[in-house]
């Protein structure tokens, strides 16, 4: 098997090109962020300071983490939209362990281990039980949110030990949450275009008959794939749920969708097959950039969700360009 | 063979609505009364008109997720026209309607001339309506409507409250649709062989911005209803609709993968789903329990289906 990222069966051409055009998709974020930092800071200097870009980076990073484990079950060609209610429900069981008075670390592990275990259900739902996976996680996201909301009562939850709180700690000056995103983000890249679990993921998004006549257990890798994204979305709880002093029963609305936009925008294609972690993880530091840049150049933030719309739609546009021309190039 | 099996999801279903229904007037004696009943269809309109004209989105094999987002971009336009540019009401309301087709139409075009699938480029259109609304409104909100606009949302007419009145018709007029016309069985080849129908010489991106245009304007006329029963107009409103219509579509038997699926379907699993939140807050459930029960109901009923249909393509 190849080990392209982009589909094989390309003829040669010079390492540049075939890096371009692997890769198209994540460095056109790449490209939309220096953009947008330029102008931002061409307008207002102060976008530029240190701390500014550690905050930009640092709050939105449970969303990229959160987009690692989307990334991986959307390139199986299924989707999670319960995973706003997940990392709710999980936020919960971490704080309340650690107020409960449990070292820190169970506090931590807890939602990593409680992540992994509910999604592998649901993957066993999509896997043995054939229910497409929107249709379960759409079960799971109202099992989640109403089993969380009449457990806690909608109480939040204060007095967390100040050990507990993560996302506030900083290494190097950089702080934890930017640490966990990098990390995660290149374990997750080099695991899934090296390994070959990973490529098997690409090879049941791609086909998955033809992945079946490979010899690929698609039932027990979709379960696997599920426990590992649940595990994950645990990763991205804790960076979500030790920002604050308080962990709240709620979490941002439309959250699942900010994270599965976030895969889509960084090159992962909602029919499966391909993309990439670390477009997902541009994408969600351009969503933060964005949102601090509005402020930085005094445009109200109530229209932050109108560019953040426009951008998925111009992305996804030059995208469908690109592919309908290569298809068109190769149909030739 | 398949008409035997579009029955026996709904057979199902009817038996679980009825079970529920009896379960339900057992626990308490408030639930099977004619006022509560027609109070529960006012509160089901909303959901109900975007969920029958999401049938025939996901029979295409299609899906909208932005329904919330027009609901909500309709709404604060409707405010807009009327409070801020001085538009007669009437012909705010048109307009808001309007705006919401249009919205609809839009998503259909992105879907068909990009061949964008159509969970991005909703998704994608869910972030831009909803973020135009926020936009557009500052976080203000639009009240001190005139008495008869009122009606809609809040009155009745020959004792029957209005807007069920009209989810009835276009319940009717859906079903007589998807089930009796031409129109209707061009949905279902659209959505169950897509390049089939094609070749047939079947008008494919026609029926696919006819239906999404439609969603658009389902979801305006709810967010004029909702705009009247609530007083109000606000930029959140209709957050999370797009779920809950998916989730009475599905539960319907309404096959995600398109090609399959009716609108009694729908209308059952709607009931299904309002009976279930009004009768176990009646009995004391909390209104989130229930939450969890109507999740628990979609994976299994689902599930069960599948099991009885293991014989079957999918």
């Amino acid at each position: 098997m190849s080990v392209e990222a982009a589909p094989a069966f390309r003829p040669r051409r010079s390492g540049l090109t075939r890096f371009v055009s692997a890769y198209g998709q994540e460095i056109v974020i790449a490209c939309a962020i220096l953009i947008l930092f330029a102008v931002v800071s061409l307008i207002n200097p102060r976008f530029l300071g240190a701390n500014n870009l550690n905050t930009i980076i640092s709050g939105n990073a449970y969303i990229a983490v959160a987009a690692i484990g989307m990334s991986m079950i959307i390139i199986t060609g299924n989707i999670d939209v319960s995973v706003g209610a997940l990392i709710g429900v999980l936020a919960t069981i971490s704080g309340t362990l650690a107020v409960a008075g449990y070292p820190v670390w169970v506090a931590w592990g807890a939602p990593i281990l409680a992540g992994a275990a509910i999604n592998a259900v649901v993957g066993a739902l999509v896997a043995y039980g054939k229910i497409p996976s929107i249709v379960v996680t759409l079960g799971m996201l109202s099992i989640l949110r109403g089993g969380l909301v009449s457990i806690t009562g909608g109480a939040w939850i204060s007095n967390l030990p100040p050990d507990f709180l993560l996302a506030q700690q900083r290494l190097l000056g950089v702080p934890a949450p930017v640490w966990f995103m990098v990390i995660c983000t290149v374990i997750a890249f080099l695991w899934m275009r090296y390994s070959a679990f990973g490529r098997s993921l690409y090879a049941i998004g791609g086909n998955s008959e033809a992945a079946r006549a490979a010899g690929i257990p698609i039932e027990r890798r979709i379960v696997e794939v599920f426990a590992i994204h649940g595990a994950i979305a645990g990763v991205a709880t804790i960076l979500f749920a030790t920002q604050l002093q308080i962990i709240q029963s709620t979490v941002p609305p439309n959250l699942e969708l900010t994270i599965i936009t976030a895969s889509v925008i960084g090159g992962v294609s909602i029919l499966g097959g391909t993309g990439t972690v670390i477009g997902s993880t541009l994408a969600a530091i351009l969503f933060s950039a964005i949102g601090a840049g509005l402020i930085f150049v005094n445009v109200s933030a109530y229209w932050l969700r109108a560019v953040i719309g426009l951008l998925i739609l111009i992305t996804v546009l030059i995208d469908m360009l690109r592919r309908n021309r290569e298809t068109r190039q190769a149909s030739r | 063979m398949t008409i035997k099996k579009l029955l026996r999801h709904e057979t199902i279903l009817a038996v679980l609505v009825v079970l529920a229904l009896i379960v339900l007037a057992a626990q308490s004696p408030r639930f099977f009364t004619v006022d509560n009943l027609l109070n529960q269809g006012r509160l089901m309109t909303e959901v109900g008109l975007i969920a029958i004209v999401m049938t025939f989105v996901i029979v295409t094999g299609g899906i909208d997720l932005s329904v919330g987002s027009i609901l909500g971009m309709s709404a604060i336009m409707l405010g807009v026209f009327w409070k801020n540019f001085g538009l007669p009401l009437e012909l705010a309301i048109f307009l808001a309607l309007m705006v919401g087709t249009l919205a609809g139409l839009f998503n259909g075009l992105i879907i068909t001339r990009f061949k964008v699938p159509p969970l991005i480029a909703t998704l994608g259109t869910l972030a831009l309506y909803r973020g135009i609304a926020e936009g557009v409104s500052q976080a203000r909100s639009v009240r001190g409507y005139p008495d008869w606009f009122y009606v809609l949302g809040q009155g009745q007419v020959l004792g029957v409250p209005t807007q069920l009145w009209l989810l009835g018709i276009v319940a009717v007029v859906a079903a007589v649709i998807l089930g009796m016309t031409t129109w209707g069985r061009m949905t279902y080849a659209t959505g169950s062989n897509e390049t089939a129908a094609r070749f047939s010489g079947l008008r494919v991106d026609r029926v696919k911005l006819l239906i999404y245009s439609a969603s658009g304007f389902a979801a305006a006329l709810a967010a004029v209803i909702f705009v009247s029963r609530v007083s109000t107009t606000r930029s959140d409103m209709g957050t999370g609709v797009e779920l809950d219509a998916i989730t009475a579509v599905v539960l319907g038997g309404t096959s995600i993968f398109g090609g399959r699926g009716t609108i009694i379907g729908t209308l059952l699993g709607l009931i299904l789903i309002q009976a279930l939140k009004n009768g176990l807050s009646l009995a004391g459930v909390k209104s989130d329990g229930t939450i969890v029960l109507i999740g628990a109901v979609l994976i299994l009923t689902i599930l069960i289906s599948n099991l009885f249909h293991r014989d079957g393509t999918r």
